[in-house]
């Protein structure tokens, strides 16, 4: 049996009447050490995906187990890391982590409490932070707070929710390079959330697109044999690189291209020239009609 | 004369307590009339403030601009318009948000033929369901596909994108720029496009010009994209040069992004003397946009 299992989980929202199918016969296995990345539009599901892995939400119906486990409720054994970070903004980046870290080990001395969550900080680089509080933090290093929280309680599986969608290209291209340097470190098994084709082929052993909702359901899983570590430039070299990226894209966009708008009306678009607003009114000399397109042509051609 | 947006010698200057603040000094292009531009650099190295100026909604400080032969003046619907947030005002429809410019540039035509106009462009973006939704029912790609719509049925000489897509994510963006290039097809528009998306660039533009690092931006270099038109994503992803155009434009932009990061810029010496009069107002200048950045 794989580390984290899913089998045919479905889930949905609302009431019997007006009730809202989000996902549809989720088949997922993880092996141990793996780093899978799920790419798909927003809207699709993907959060309540990892929700329902995190144990925050429940599925209808269908199995999911962590270890041979039933996955019922949230655990420590999942650490989350959250698109829009989640930390205590009255606590300093230190303290944030420290809560997480006595929630879990609460038998540890505090000497040794304080040295772990020491070291966490500083393997996502923010020593020199250590006192600060959200607020005085950009969003970058926000969630670089929020990676070392969920690695510093050591769980045995990580949850990454969309963690890099709410920065900017810069500033996303350096912390996607930090937690491939974080996961090559200790190899934990990794579930990725994200929109970015590119940023899944870049970082995982595996990406599987979640089709368009509603009632998403995986597609095909890509094996990412690309060899690591891999070069955000070097990549568009590798032939393997530009195959994924096509497959992802295409069968992404053909699971939405489905829904046409149901109006069938015969449009008309009138062959009129909008009016120069920067001319007095009186320049119109006396026209009262716009003028159609084809007339200018005709003056054209006389001219 | 071939070239329909001429912008010649533009410069932005923000006068600051400790100087001038040059953030675009002598940016020249010539556009041709109906060609696809886009204007790529990174976050605060000033392309947003060139097209701003080319909207006449940014004074100009030097230089000036010429579109189909008139010099620019103040903002006006003869430029259609998609910011990046598709601003709409909340209390009306996506129909009457698109009709209040119908409205206006086509007031010598009946009503009727304005209406059409609005449900025509509303259709081909793909809003003919909830055409008569209000912005707070619509979701953020559908707000934006409201804006191109509104754009468009001004029927302007030019349309002017300020990373139109910037705030979705990279799926609904693909859509868009589907839509986008779609409609720029049929109407032949010249289009002068901001954006920081590499992908996007390749896809959409006909010409890709780098803006070097503010302040003081300019033209790095100008790229030529050949892939035939009407572009297809798949054939585009398939065309032998596609990747290595892709690879040259981020290269440009790690280079220049690399040039800003650095400590080494951030923390020159106090004691250095400033290279010229303005030296401490470039450095604010820079220190702000990194900061920023």
């Amino acid at each position: 049996m794989a580390f984290l299992e899913l089998k045919n989980v479905s889930k949905g929202f609302g009431a019997n009447g007006s009730r809202a199918e989000v996902l549809r016969d989720i088949n997922l296995q993880i092996e141990k050490g793996e780093f899978v990345a799920i790419v798909g539009f927003s809207g699709a599901g993907k959060t309540t995906l990892i929700s329902l892995i995190a144990g925050l939400l429940k599925a209808d119906s269908g199995n999911l187990t962590l270890n041979d486990l039933e996955i019922t409720a949230p655990g420590p054994d999942r650490g989350i890391v959250f698109q829009n970070y989640s930390l205590l903004p009255w606590l300093s980046v230190f303290e944030n982590i420290f809560l997480a870290v006595e929630a879990v080990n609460p038998n540890w001395s505090p000497q040794k409490k304080k040295e772990h969550v020491e070291k966490y900080i500083a393997i996502v680089n923010l020593t020199p932070a250590r006192d600060k509080k959200p607020g005085e933090l950009s969003g970058g290093m926000r969630q670089r707070v929020s990676v070392a929280r969920a690695l510093a309680m050591n769980p045995q599986i990580l949850l990454l929710d969309e963690p890099l969608s709410a920065l900017d290209a810069l500033t996303r291209a350096t912390l996607q390079d930090e937690i491939s340097r974080i996961w090559s470190e200790d190899k934990k098994t990794v579930v990725m959330i994200t929109n970015d084709p590119d940023e899944g082929i870049l970082l995982a052993d595996r990406i599987i697109p979640l089709s368009a909702g509603p009632g998403a359901t995986l597609g095909h899983a890509i094996q990412i044999d690309i060899p690591r570590p891999r070069d955000r430039k070097a990549i568009n070299h590798e032939p393997r690189f530009k195959e994924i990226r096509r497959e992802i894209i295409e069968y992404l966009l053909n699971s939405k291209g489905e829904h046409h708008a149901t109006l069938t009306k015969k449009l008309i678009l009138p062959d009129i020239e909008p009016e120069d607003l920067s001319l007095p009114r009186h320049a119109l000399g006396g026209r009262t009609k716009p003028i159609r397109r084809r007339e200018v042509k005709e003056i054209e051609v006389s001219a | 004369m071939s070239d329909y947006l001429v912008i010649d010698n533009l410069t932005k200057i923000y006068p600051t307590p400790k100087g001038d603040a040059v953030i675009v000094k002598d940016f020249n292009l010539r556009i041709k009339k109906g060609e696809f531009v886009c204007l790529i650099g990174h976050s605060g190295c000033g392309k947003s403030t060139v097209l701003s100026m080319v909207t006449g909604l940014n004074e100009i400080t030097g230089g000036g601009i010429i579109l189909a032969g008139k010099e620019l003046v103040g903002p006006g619907p003869d430029r259609g318009i998609v910011f990046q947030s598709p601003c709409l005002l909340p209390w009306m429809t996506a129909f009457e948000n698109v009709m209040l410019g119908v409205d206006q540039v086509f007031f010598t035509a009946d009503k009727a033929e304005r209406k059409q106009i609005a449900e025509y462009y509303l259709s081909v973006v793909g809003l003919a369901d909830s055409m008569h939704k209000k912005p707070a029912e619509l979701s953020q790609g559908m707000r934006q596909r409201v804006g191109i719509a509104r754009a468009f049925a001004l029927s302007p000489k030019m349309l002017l994108l300020d990373e139109p897509f910037g705030m979705l994510d990279s799926l609904t963006r693909m859509e868009l720029q589907q839509v986008l290039i779609e409609l720029w097809r049929r109407d032949k528009k010249t289009a002068l496009m901001v954006t920081h998306d590499v992908d996007e660039a390749l896809f959409l533009a006909d010409r890709i010009v780098c803006m070097t690092n503010g302040p003081e931006a300019e033209v790095g270099e100008i790229l030529e994209v050949h892939f035939p038109r009407p572009r297809d994503r798949k054939a585009v992803l398939e065309h032998p040069d596609y990747y290595k155009l892709r690879e040259h434009l981020i290269a440009f932009l790690e280079e220049r992004a690399h040039k800003k990061l650095p400590k080494t810029k951030i923390d020159l010496p106090k004691s250095s003397p400033p290279q010229n009069p303005n030296g401490s107002a470039h450095r604010k200048a820079l220190n702000v946009l990194l900061n920023h950045a």
